[in-house]
């Protein structure tokens, strides 16, 4: 266990090396969120409705901030092209020559890569928030509250074994870019990042809420926009902890596989 | 459009019926051409491919099982990869290493103290590797690799790119690890002085076949038929009609240097000294390098048109 503590440790040296950048970066983030906000006003006054989506528009901008806290969590940037470009250029060989788990070894540096972002955000977070004020729910009540986080953490791992799941790819193919590409834009419409999943069609909507997908981001964010009762959190929780093993369980199937088939390619 | 789902693959066989022991504490080298299959030889001992047939054991294990025991006995370093991490210092990653070998303290200090006082890079230890040059940075790629006091160290081109000096100097630090630590080394390197100045036992592949298993000097005894003679005659001695001597591959103001056949050395010399003044002479084998590339050229031409060819792939290897 210590290893990967140190992996951790190291991890977050190597992320303050960029820390400005990091700053920076943060606060560029959030620039996206003025332009929907200003998008759902028109939308609203156009369609003269109070409520879009079971939303009204209050909720609507809340909801936009609250994706910016389960995608804080959710988000892996790079973990599957990273992955994939460890197996097709051989970065993979070292880890396979020390003694160390490869999968193990990214999430202690995924945990690291998140704390250091929690811990730099922070101040932006707290500054973009109560700018907003106006438009978000009061505080939670502790319950919630503490299903919220578990439900933050749950997205995490999540998260990570969908995007570890999808690096595994390079296994099998040697140039995965134009998919990934195509793969986050649509995790990207999945789950709920781009819009409420409850502005879909019912039917499509639907068997969209039972992807993984959903509950990488946009349940967790109803969560926090306390809209979902005690007994449909509970349900969330339950479906992303089943999804959680479900993913890794296939995660590592696919890597002893794929590991199997780059052995045998040449390493 | 059947291609695009189905795609057909040419089988092409890396290695084939390579089949060596190496004893404990042997510092062994192993040349070949590029794309000889050395480095998939390497690759397999440890644990990154697995042959289609064969076997391997190397201290008692099969290297593709990748037991934690196995990978915590050996290293692999190539020296066209990195293992540092490129934004921190070296000591981060050699911290790490720390940890992930589970290297005690004590160990860990002396080890660290004596290589990087050994290799001379006790005061770059703190700097971001990015900003190293090529020579310190294989250095202490080096020492990340020894970290674990590994008992086999495989060293694919551990001086490639270097110059002279680091390359004398990474030399130094390996032969007297070895020496004092009994570690068994395989190497592979483009650069004779690293196997003359290394290896006592040489071992040659060419498409992926064992050709040579011996020390190096037999390599040299096999493969060069002839010696190089030099001559110095005195001033305005020199003979007019030097190929009536032997082959004459250089002259050099009064510096002659002919090929002789091996057998004919002691004879034609014995006569060109009693024929004419000479100043000095010297017999000498071809260089190093003439010779391996003569081996190879010999390797390619008996070996069969569709080679590598047809018998088992067998990397048997194992040690006691």
């Amino acid at each position: 266990m210590s290893k990967y503590w140190v992996v951790f440790r190291v991890a977050l040296a190597e992320r303050l090396v960029y820390r400005a950048d990091f700053f920076i970066a943060t606060f560029l983030r959030f620039i996206p969120i003025i332009t929907t906000i200003l998008l759902w006003r028109a939308i609203y006054d156009g369609a003269d409705r109070t409520e879009v989506g079971g939303l009204a528009y209050r909720q609507m901008v809340s909801y936009y901030l609250f994706v910016m806290i389960s995608r804080a969590f959710g988000s892996m940037p790079r973990l599957a092209t990273d992955i994939s470009a460890d197996i097709r250029d051989g970065g993979l060989r070292k880890y396979l020559l020390q003694p160390i788990d490869y999968l193990a070894y990214h999430l202690a540096l995924r945990v690291a890569h998140k704390l250091i972002y929690f811990v730099m955000a922070a101040a932006p977070y707290a500054v973009v928030f109560w700018l907003c004020r106006r438009f978000l729910p009061g505080w939670p009540a502790g319950e919630t509250l503490g299903l919220s986080v578990i439900a933050l953490v749950l997205a995490f791992l999540l998260g990570f074994a969908i995007n570890g799941l999808i690096g595994m790819l390079g296994f099998w193919f040697l140039e995965v870019g134009s998919f990934l590409h195509v793969f986050m834009t649509a995790q990207y419409f999945l789950s709920g990042h781009m819009f409420p999943l409850s502005l879909l069609p019912e039917q499509v909507g639907q068997v969209v809420t039972y992807l993984p997908f959903a509950y990488e981001t946009y349940y967790p964010t109803l969560i926090l926009l306390q809209r979902l009762d005690p007994g449909e959190m509970v349900r969330v929780i339950l479906v992303q902890l089943v999804w959680v093993v479900v993913l890794a369980a296939a995660t590592r199937i696919a890597w002893s596989r794929g590991l199997r088939r780059y052995a045998a390619f040449g390493g | 459009m059947k291609a695009l789902f189905r795609r057909r693959y040419k089988q092409v066989r890396a290695v084939d019926g390579i089949d060596f022991d190496i004893e404990p504490g042997e510092m062994v080298g192993f040349l070949g051409p590029n794309g000889a299959g050395k480095t998939t030889t390497l690759k397999i001992l440890g644990g990154l491919i697995y042959p289609t047939e064969g076997t391997v054991r190397v201290l008692d294990f099969v290297p593709w099982e990748r037991r934690n025991a196995y990978r915590r006995q050996f290293a692999l370093l190539m020296g066209q990869k990195n293992q540092l991490w490129w934004d921190l210092p070296a000591a981060e990653s050699f911290r790490l290493h720390k940890e992930i070998y589970a290297i005690e303290d004590r160990q860990f200090d002396r080890v660290q103290g004596e290589l990087s006082e050994l290799l001379q890079v006790s005061d770059l230890l703190n700097q971001p590797v990015r900003e190293l040059s090529l020579g310190e940075r294989m250095k202490l790629e080096l020492i990340a690799a020894l970290l674990h006091s590994p008992r086999i160290l495989f060293l694919d081109e551990p001086t490639i790119g270097l110059d002279v000096v680091a390359q004398a100097s990474i030399r130094r630090c390996l032969r007297e690890y070895n020496q004092q630590n009994q570690v068994t080394i395989l190497l592979t390197s483009h650069y004779m002085q690293d196997i003359a100045a290394l290896c006592d036992r040489v071992m040659v592949i060419h498409q992926g076949r064992l050709i040579h298993d011996g020390p190096l000097r037999d390599i040299v005894d096999r493969f060069s038929d002839y010696k190089l003679v030099t001559l110095k005659f005195p001033e305005g001695s020199m003979p007019d009609r030097l190929e009536a001597l032997g082959e004459v591959v250089k002259v050099d103001g009064p510096t002659v240097t002919l090929r002789l056949p091996r057998e004919a050395v002691a004879e034609r010399a014995g006569r060109l000294l009693s024929r004419y003044a000479v100043s000095d002479i010297s017999v000498q084998d071809p260089p190093i390098e003439e010779v391996i590339s003569r081996m190879y050229a010999e390797a390619a031409r008996l070996a069969p048109q569709d080679s590598p060819a047809t018998g088992p792939v067998a990397a048997r290897r194992s040690r006691t």
